[in-house]
């Protein structure tokens, strides 16, 4: 398989991002006689505004107004296969492929244009998509060369993008393409596709993790409501919503299953994560020569299993037809959901059609897919009827994949100099990956109930040259001459985990950035000063003093009741560059009051849309932080409403004043979760500085402060 | 059959009576405006105004609006004319996926209605009860400002 970063690199010669795996221009352009330029990227829009951005590339790349340009949704098989979209890698990878692609799709159609008009290639300009000549007078247009086939070829490698100070869009702030249909209701979210004779339909859940259904009472049903079953998998499907919901409350009622205890102890995790068996494996190791350690410093820190919490729930929908299949999703990755889907239903991949389009916001690898196979398993009760399967809040909160708990033990040593000489850690975590279309056998929650049941494999951690997964910021960003950081994986998964924004980097960043604050103490130093003694990285440096020169870290007075904390940290020690600046309050619980962010992203395509990334993924942080952890008892979550996993709120939520130090030149480095981790830690950090005392589990309440 | 009145024009549904008002308006009345986040009123999503006031679309039954006024966010403007809080939502780039502009839309437009110029405590307090996962608080509520002083200014 290759990975995410194998493909994004592009050596001389080669074509960046998703261009080299799917190097046909057409894939990825489309010029029309009216005027208008259709991009098909493979990315998906998930909230984060990628849609916008691409648009932007493709329009200062060819010479056209943002106006011509028209997004068009990822499908099977129209789209380029660019796998799924996370990591923060999609203005890398698709990004800049398209980049490549429009500059290419601009060069070969001016050529034909010098050809045909006798113009050398080189006098041609192109304005809103015409080719003028010197004199001023058009020789063609994308639009009037549209129908000529030019694009059917592969991308040259040879072609160059506009230099960073030619580009008109990219990089200035535009507003999101997609924000208009958001603010006036109009039909843009899977949740809102009416087809003909569609039905709606909804799972009846059992009372514990892989439960076996052993009896079905007979019973009548509302209205026209029929039942969907495949081994424990059980749906109802109705011609109306509230009828096809009554009639899973009623369905039921009247199931029997058969359910055993799974799941580890809620209330002592870091014990069992601890004791859990586990594959272990060093990610660094270096023996470097160092001075004598004279204070050592031993900690531990946890988090708990957090949810991904998205204010829609998951909604899928689905027809058989003449034996193939059509799904409308809000999948990561339309090709990753068919190849599942393939495996799940034993069919082809090429009977099935998967069609993107938007859900509410989605920070990882949530119920998306899943809920794609229930609407395929209730859907094919009525063959050639549409059907809209809809997941419940309780579905939504207690179904979808969780985020790994996990344990980060840290041993660190300061010399008489007060610099760091050793540091041992060691990360206990579950895998942060079950994604579909990436194992041989599927991980879509139904073929755990279906006939036969089918065990989803044990999450795993992508390589850390993809970026990780619990080793995602383990390994600290700073200069340390001894330095050992392992991670066990833990064998088995009783929750589902996979990746959720940031995989294992908010534990990590809130274990280093707490040691580093421990360690800065103990050697008598300022936090600030003690971090940049230990950091090599200039960018990293810049991020580090304008967050302490916005929060006015050097001049900073004590109030009683409130403090001030900082955090730094690298994107998967390759990414984007953050650092924040925390302020609490702590009354009778801690209050996250003011939030200060410094980034680096390199090139940023929409400066707007990049600061409104780093907002949200500041208040996600303080979220996490603050409130939110997974409940259960030995069979099931029951943290499965709002008020049993609460999240931040309009009353709660801190002031943000976000920053981008400017780097048009620079590679982009992306943008979506670089800014929730160190909000984490900035916050443990200014907890200690009000509290004098050190969080030492997530998330920050009143109990868990108490028992630090 | 029961009838009210839908964002300004007569509406009339024929559903069993305990239908929650939001299945009749996502369905035989074919807006998208007003969404499912939770079907208990914990997070706003399907709030729609009633009468002018705030009211949960998920649990509110059909029968209760019989000849009321219903005013969901489609209601409120269109891209053409639209409400000084859309343009000011759309000014602030207040949004990220946007699932929960719907219900905080008509939300703020019933706090504009009762005070033209609310203080920042105001507008928490009045947006509370919705949640927004995306974290577009802070551009949010200086939307609602922006609204509210073009509003005064327009007055």
């Amino acid at each position: 398989m290759t990975s995410d970063l194998d493909r994004r690199a592009a050596p001389p010669g080669r074509l960046p991002g998703s261009l080299a795996a799917n190097p046909r221009l057409d894939r990825w352009l489309a010029f029309d006689a009216a005027g208008g330029v259709t991009v098909t990227p493979g990315k998906v829009e998930l909230g984060q505004g990628i849609l916008t951005a691409l648009a932007q590339i493709a329009a200062d790349e060819l010479d056209v107004s943002l106006a011509r340009v028209r997004v068009q949704a990822a499908s099977t098989p129209a789209s380029p296969n660019e796998g799924v979209t996370s990591g923060s890698l999609s203005v890398q990878d698709s990004g800049m492929a398209l980049r490549h692609a429009a500059a290419a799709a601009r060069a070969i159609h001016l050529q034909v244009a010098a050809q045909r008009s006798g113009v050398p290639v080189e006098a041609l300009r192109v304005e809103d998509g015409a080719f003028l000549a010197p004199d001023g007078l058009s020789v063609g247009s994308y639009w009037s060369q549209a129908e000529a086939g030019l694009l059917a070829c592969d991308a040259p490698a040879e072609v160059q993008p506009k230099p960073p100070s030619a580009r008109q869009v990219a990089g200035h702030s535009v507003p999101r393409l997609d924000l208009p249909d958001k603010v006036f209701g109009a039909p843009r979210f899977v949740h809102d596709l009416r087809l003909p004779g569609m039905l709606h339909a909804r799972v009846v859940r059992p009372p514990a993790r892989r439960a076996r259904l052993v009896a079905l009472a007979e019973g009548p049903l509302p209205g026209d409501a029929t039942v969907a079953r495949d081994g424990s998998f059980l749906a109802v499907l109705a011609a109306s919503e509230h009828d096809a919901e009554r009639a899973a409350e009623r369905l039921a009622a009247r199931a029997t299953w058969e359910a055993e205890d799974t799941l580890p102890p809620c209330h002592a995790l870091a014990d069992w994560l601890h004791a859990a068996p586990g594959e272990r494996e060093a990610i660094a190791a270096r023996e470097d020569p160092a001075g004598d350690p004279v204070r050592t410093l031993r900690a531990h820190f946890f988090r708990p299993y957090v949810a991904h919490a998205s204010v829609g729930t998951c909604c899928a929908v689905a027809r058989w037809l003449d034996g193939t299949l059509e799904v409308w999703t809000h999948s990561q990755g339309v090709y990753n959901l068919r190849a599942d889907l393939a495996k799940a239903l034993a069919m082809a991949e090429e009977d099935i059609l998967v069609r993107h389009m938007e859900g509410a916001g989605c920070y990882g690898h949530n119920g998306a897919d899943d809920v794609a196979l229930d609407a395929a398993l209730a859907a094919r009760a009525v063959p050639g009827r549409p059907v809209r399967l809809l997941w419940s809040r309780a579905e939504e909160l207690g179904w979808a994949p969780v985020s790994s708990t996990m344990l980060v033990e840290v041993e660190a040593a300061i010399d008489a100099d007060g610099s760091i000489v050793s540091w041992q850690e060691e990360v206990t975590s579950h895998g942060h990956s079950s994604r579909p279309g990436r194992n041989p056998a599927p991980t879509l929650l139904a073929v755990e109930y279906m006939n036969p049941p089918r065990r989803i494999p044990n999450a795993i951690n992508p390589p850390l040259a993809s970026g990780g997964g619990a080793q995602r910021n383990a390994i600290p960003a700073y200069r340390i001459p001894r330095l050992h950081v392992g991670v066990k994986r833990v064998a088995e998964m009783p929750l589902r985990v996979s990746a959720l924004r940031g995989l294992g980097a908010p534990a990590n960043v809130f274990a280093i950035e707490s040691v580093m604050d421990e360690l800065a103490r103990m050697a008598g130093q300022d936090a600030l000063d003690f971090r940049l003694r230990h950091l090599d990285d200039p960018r990293g440096r810049d991020v580090l003093l304008l967050a302490a020169e916005m929060c006015g870290w050097r001049g900073r007075a004590r109030r009683e009741g409130f403090g001030l904390g900082l955090a730094y940290a690298r994107y998967k020690n390759s990414g984007a560059y953050c650092a924040v600046a925390a302020e609490i309050e702590a009354l009778e619980q801690v209050h996250c009051r003011r939030l200060w962010i410094a980034a680096d992203v390199g090139e940023a395509i929409n400066p707007d849309g990049v600061l409104n990334q780093y907002e949200g993924g500041a208040i996600h942080g303080t979220s996490m932080a603050l409130k939110e952890q997974v409940l259960f008892d030995a069979r099931t979550v029951t943290s499965d409403d709002w008020e049993t996993y609460p999240i931040l709120r309009f009353s709660e939520v801190p002031a943000v004043e976000a920053r981008l130090i400017p780097r048009p030149e620079m590679p982009p480095l992306g943008a979506g979760e670089a800014s929730l981790a160190p909000t984490v830690a900035a916050i443990a950090n200014a907890i200690h500085d009000a509290l004098g005392i050190r969080p030492r589990a997530m998330p920050f309440t009143p109990e868990t402060l108490a028992s630090a | 059959m029961l009838a009210f009145t839908l964002n300004g024009a007569a509406a009339i549904v024929d559903m069993p009576e305990t239908t929650p008002l939001l299945h009749a308006l996502r369905g035989p009345l074919g807006l998208s405006g007003p969404r499912f986040g939770c079907g208990a009123e914990q997070c706003g999503a399907c709030v729609v105004l009633l009468d002018g006031r705030v009211a949960y679309a998920c649990t509110l039954p059909v029968s209760a609006v019989a000849g009321c006024s219903v005013t969901t966010v489609e209601g409120l403007g269109t891209p053409e004319t639209p409400h000084p809080l859309q343009r000011a939502f759309l000014g602030e780039q207040a949004g990220q996926c946007g699932f929960c502009l719907s219900g905080i839309l008509v939300a703020a437009a019933a706090l504009l209605a009762r005070d033209p110029d609310p203080e920042d405590a105001a507008i928490r307090a009045a947006l509370d009860p919705h949640l927004c996962r995306c974290g577009s608080h802070n551009r949010i509520i200086r939307a609602v400002r922006r609204a509210a002083a073009e509003m005064r200014g327009a007055a």
